[in-house]
């Protein structure tokens, strides 16, 4: 009984209203306009009334076009045909492949029974030191980078997609502009990674409607590949787009706005998406990293805010640097103490020396005069921040470590560090740098 | 009137159901949906919305005319216009009786692991399952004859469960003097089976089990009366029971911006608190959080009972990504479970994490419900409601005599680490201790990062109260030549100003912070923190001279290396004693005569 429905009551936004009967919530339906087939989203039922949302954008649909449910709700097709392959926001091809439409999977399942979950153990190894050293990634995390606009923080995604140690990648971009796009894309087909990766890309250019299902459909295949034991990643830039689609739709359905315009219930939309990072109990994993752009560099803008208080730390991006100062992955301490046994010592010592640092360049600009302790903290704080902070800088936890060490034995003596002696006799760089 | 409801939906929880009252689905919108019914509804009934083979679980939180608005605990997809509503004339309950120590549960108090069990890695939608085991069988023992009287809340007999005596008692919502007509002898049961019967003054005959129903949103008031709680409660964390205590029965808030560690604080709290059950209501916060609990708490033992932490732990858990309206009912289930252990004269513990997401919960269905905005879009009734919920806390005197008490601990997350949003704000007028946490001292790395000239409390502390507000007005002092230092530098301060500021600064290190990664640091027992906060008083009020201001900061440095030494070593050891006279001599070697 696929009953057909050509009369439109109402348009606003991206918002139709037909009057129908037997339709359930959430499910889909095709409207066929002059311009082509959209699939549209049942958000609300009222008695006969059903106001769908088009995924295509209503621009163009008219009153007489055609409504046809399909029965269900949106699915995406699950199988390992996916990998190597790029998709539109409602899961259609963006790249010249065929459309897939076997094993088809909802998307937006229920959560994880909190008792299914374990304490993650694993650190997932980057090559960057201002992760590995001072923020370890763990596996199953869920962390945004907070940045601005204009900071190579899709760079930055793309170096981890290439260099984290994980069995697959899912990039889902919301609003991203164009070129970025095509950045992604090349970047991962360059190093060969592309196989190992499935994308879901909506543009800037494209209906408002789709950005909202991209990290949906992320990480309803994530979830599958994680079922099957693989540790998966999952990319997600930028939520404050997500966020702004979220606004959108809801200021046209007339919502009540709670903070700047946003929705009440943003904290669980975030959520619900965050919430699908998870360390399976005998099956595989996922961890989510997402660009959450502030705007005016402002933390306390709800998007940020109501992140923050979702994940498990950030990551602060600013002058092109992973800021150590604000910059925190909350589930360190779960894999840092099984690395090396100087990780921990050097994590707390470099940064305490980085921020003395911090304080006498303060002092410096403020005409104090400079002590023999100051020079040698300024001599640190240069090479700090252009062999380890700078983000070009691509070596292995281990020698990143070796070259903390190293850092500190060409600036300090034995002593000033504060490190325990027993870790200086084994670490401390045999012979002299200086 | 209300009150007779209530009676009429747990009686018929004994009785054979009799054919549900029905309704049809009208519309939906996210997690609201409008039901026609035909007879009556009941204001907060249990409706269940039948969609194929699954049945969702729902409330009524409004009627108009000929529909009712209800907030379903589950996702709505699937739901249909016409689909079956099923009405219950049962209040949104729960299940006492003994074996809820130990246990998971979700907002629902559905028991997790089990969930888990039957379905797997995820909360299938519609499952729902017993809370307490049904077949298990406890070790009886009465304590009333025939023909004793009894009114609601009074003992028939106990079960031992881990290590307390859980008390059998007779339904809260029992009315008048009841005669015990019947009672079984020391025995086996399970929680189904008959204890007693007892008939009330109309002669109409009730069946005492060890299980009853309560619904969630009222408070159990079987008790003499009210007490005003002045007793302080033993957190064993320093800067609480110092300078914003807390007293049992009483009620306190947490608010602090996210990474200030309110998470790590709360699991601090119900890790060494001095009470009998402590009760966790993880709602809207993340998973991870919960699982670090389920995973340490049966490793920890007790000092107290020498029992692992989790025999008295309850845990509600509804973490962020699970169904919203259930977040609301997550605190409520827990509020209930902790009067019930009230109820048998304990002292319980529950710490809500975070209050604030219930609140957004609230905000959520608010705007679902088109009603009129208040502040930041939360409903106007956001103040009777938080104010209602930690009105439930208290210290009471029972029938036997005995004084029970619950203290609630609500973690708040204000948005932008505001304090001044509705809900910081609505929690402040109804609480009696504010311990709000800072970024800067978090990010200072000085933990508990509860700014200590900021929070407050009505409570007062074991500590003498003169010493503290010494102690407090030279952190104060302290905290104004450190301001003053930034602007004019240390040269520009005398070295007595200077000396205060060292004082504050060495208070604020050795005993307001804490180390929660050292074993005997982590925690300090009521008569340690005495016997040190003495020493502290000592040092705070002694004139030092020093001879420069390097002399004076080397001083005091060494004196904290020395301290946090002495704060690691067991109390009454005699590495202690030795550490303590150090610690004296090195002060009097510097003392002004």
């Amino acid at each position: 009984m696929q009953k057909v429905y050509s009369q439109i009551l109402q348009i606003s936004g991206d918002v139709i209203t037909v009057e129908a009967k037997g339709i359930t919530y959430k499910e889909l339906a095709e409207v066929k306009t002059q311009r082509g087939t959209s699939l549209a989203q049942v958000i609300q039922l009222d008695g006969e009334k059903v106001s769908l949302q088009v995924l295509a954008g209503s621009r163009g649909v008219s009153t007489d076009d055609k409504v046809r449910f399909l029965k269900h709700p949106i699915q995406v097709s699950f199988s390992d045909n996916l990998l190597g392959r790029i998709f539109t926001g409602s899961g259609d091809p963006r790249d010249n492949g065929p459309h897939l439409t076997d094993n088809m999977i909802s998307i937006g399942g229920p959560s994880v029974n909190p008792s299914k979950r374990i304490v993650p153990k694993n650190m997932i190894r980057t090559g960057i030191p201002m992760i590995d050293i001072f923020n370890s990634l763990v596996e199953s995390q869920k962390l945004p980078i907070f940045s601005i606009a204009g900071e190579p923080y899709n760079e930055l995604l793309a170096r981890i997609a290439m260099q984290a140690e994980v069995d697959l990648i899912i990039l889902g971009g919301m609003g991203l502009k164009y070129d970025d796009f095509i950045f992604f894309r090349d970047t991962l087909e360059k190093q060969g990674s592309l196989s190992k990766s499935v994308l879901f890309i909506h543009t800037a250019s494209d209906p408002t409607v789709e950005c909202l299902l991209v990290p949906d459909m992320c990480l309803a295949t994530a979830e599958q590949f994680a079922l099957q034991g693989k540790r998966v990643l999952v990319l997600l830039t930028d939520m404050t787009n997500f966020s702004d689609a979220l606004k959108e739709i809801a200021i046209t359905m007339e919502q009540i706005p709670s903070n700047r315009g946003y929705p009440g219930d943003l904290y669980s939309q975030l959520a619900a998406r965050y919430e699908k990072a998870v360390d399976f109990d005998g099956a595989g994993s996922i961890t989510i990293l997402a660009v959450t752009t502030m705007p005016g560099d402002d933390v306390t803008h709800p998007v940020p805010d109501n992140t923050g208080y979702i994940t498990e730390g950030q990551f602060y991006l600013r002058g092109g640097r992973i800021e150590p100062f604000g910059s925190l992955s909350r589930l360190k301490q779960q894999v840092n103490g099984r690395t090396r046994s100087d990780h921990r010592t050097i994590m707390d010592r470099m940064i305490q020396l980085f921020a003395d640092y911090r304080e006498t360049l303060e002092k410096r600009s403020m005409g104090f005069q400079m002590s023999s302790w100051d020079d040698k903290l300024l001599s640190y704080g240069q090479k700090f921040e252009s062999e380890l902070m700078d983000l070009s800088v691509n070596i292995p936890l281990e020698e990143a470590l070796d070259r903390g060490w190293r850092i500190l034995a060409e600036c300090f003596e034995p002593a000033e560090t504060g490190i325990k002696e027993s870790l200086l006799d084994e670490y401390w760089p045999k012979e002299s740098v200086k | 009137m209300f009150s007779k409801q209530i009676k009429k939906g747990i009686i018929k929880e004994h009785k054979v159901k009799e054919k549900l009252r029905e309704g049809k689905v009208r519309g939906v919108n996210g997690n609201m949906v409008a039901v026609e019914f035909n007879e009556k509804v009941m204001q907060n009934e249990v409706a269940y919305v039948v969609v194929g083979e699954e049945k969702l679980k729902a409330e009524v939180i409004r009627v108009k005319g000929k529909r009712a608005d209800l907030q379903v605990f589950e996702d709505t997809t699937g739901i249909e216009v016409g689909h079956d509503v099923e009405f219950t004339d049962e209040l949104l309950s729960v299940k006492l009786g003994p074996g809820l120590l130990g246990q998971i549960f979700d907002g629902l108090q559905n028991p997790l692991p089990q969930l888990a069990e039957q379905h797997g890695f995820f909360l299938k939608r519609g499952a729902y399952l017993q809370p307490l085991d049904m077949t298990k069988e406890w070790d009886f023992t009465p304590t009333v004859n025939e023909g004793d009287k009894l009114r609601a809340g009074d003992p028939i007999g106990t079960v031992p469960e881990n290590m307390f005596e859980h008390k059998i008692m007779i339904p809260f919502d029992s009315q008048g003097e009841l005669e015990v007509t019947k009672i079984v002898k020391a025995g086996k049961y399970n929680i189904e089976q008959s204890l007693a019967t007892v008939k009330d003054s109309l002669g109409k005959s009730i069946d005492v089990k060890m299980v009853q129903t309560w619904p969630v949103k009222i408070a159990i008031k079987a008790y003499v009366e009210k007490l005003k709680p002045t007793e302080p409660l033993v957190t064993k964390i320093r800067l609480i029971d110092t300078v914003c205590p807390v007293a049992i029965g009483g009620t306190f808030c947490t608010p602090g911006p996210f990474g200030a560690g309110k998470t790590v604080l709360q699991h601090l709290l119900s890790r060494h608190a001095e009470v009998d059950v402590v009760i966790v209501a993880a709602c809207g916060e993340r998973a991870g959080e919960v699982v670090e609990i389920l995973e340490e708490f049966p490793e920890l033992i007790d000092p107290k009972t020498n029992r692992s932490l989790m025999e008295r732990t309850i845990i509600i858990c509804n973490t962020s990504s699970m169904p919203v309206a259930a977040r609301e009912s997550s605190v409520y289930t827990a509020v209930t479970l902790a009067e019930y252990y009230r109820q048998m004269g304990l002292n319980v513990l529950l710490l809500a994490d975070s209050t604030s997401r219930w609140a957004q919960a609230m905000r959520e269905m608010s705007g679902r419900l088109e009603e009129i905005p208040g502040e930041e879009a939360f409903p106007a009734y956001l103040e009777s409601r938080i104010s209602s919920f930690y009105e439930r806390a208290g210290l009471v005197r029972l029938r036997d005599g005995k004084i029970g008490s619950v203290t609630i601990g609500g973690a708040v997350s204000p948005a932008g680490g505001n304090f001044e949003e509705p809900v910081t704000q609505a929690t402040l007028k109804v609480v009696g201790g504010f311990l709000g946490l800072s970024a800067a001292r978090a990010n200072a790395r000085k933990y508990p990062s509860i700014d200590p000239l900021e929070s407050w409390s009505k409570y007062t502390s074991f500590i003498d109260a003169d010493k503290i507000k010494n102690a407090v007005a030279t952190l104060r002092k302290s905290n104004g030549v450190g301001q003053m230092m930034k602007v004019v530098g240390e040269e520009g301060t005398s070295t007595d100003e200077f000396i205060t500021f060292l004082k504050g600064e060495f208070f604020d290190a050795v005993y307001l912070q804490q180390n929660a990664f050292d074993k005997t640091d982590e925690s300090t027992p009521a008569q340690r923190q005495r016997h040190v906060f003495g020493l502290i008083d000592e040092i705070l009020r002694q004139d030092f001279s020093f001879e420069s201001k390097d002399a004076a900061r080397r001083f005091f440095q060494e004196l904290r290396q020395s301290f946090i030494t002495w704060n690691s070593l067991a109390f009454d050891s005699e590495d202690f004693k030795k550490r303590e006279d150090e610690l004296r001599a090195k002060i009097s070697s510097v003392c002004s005569a």
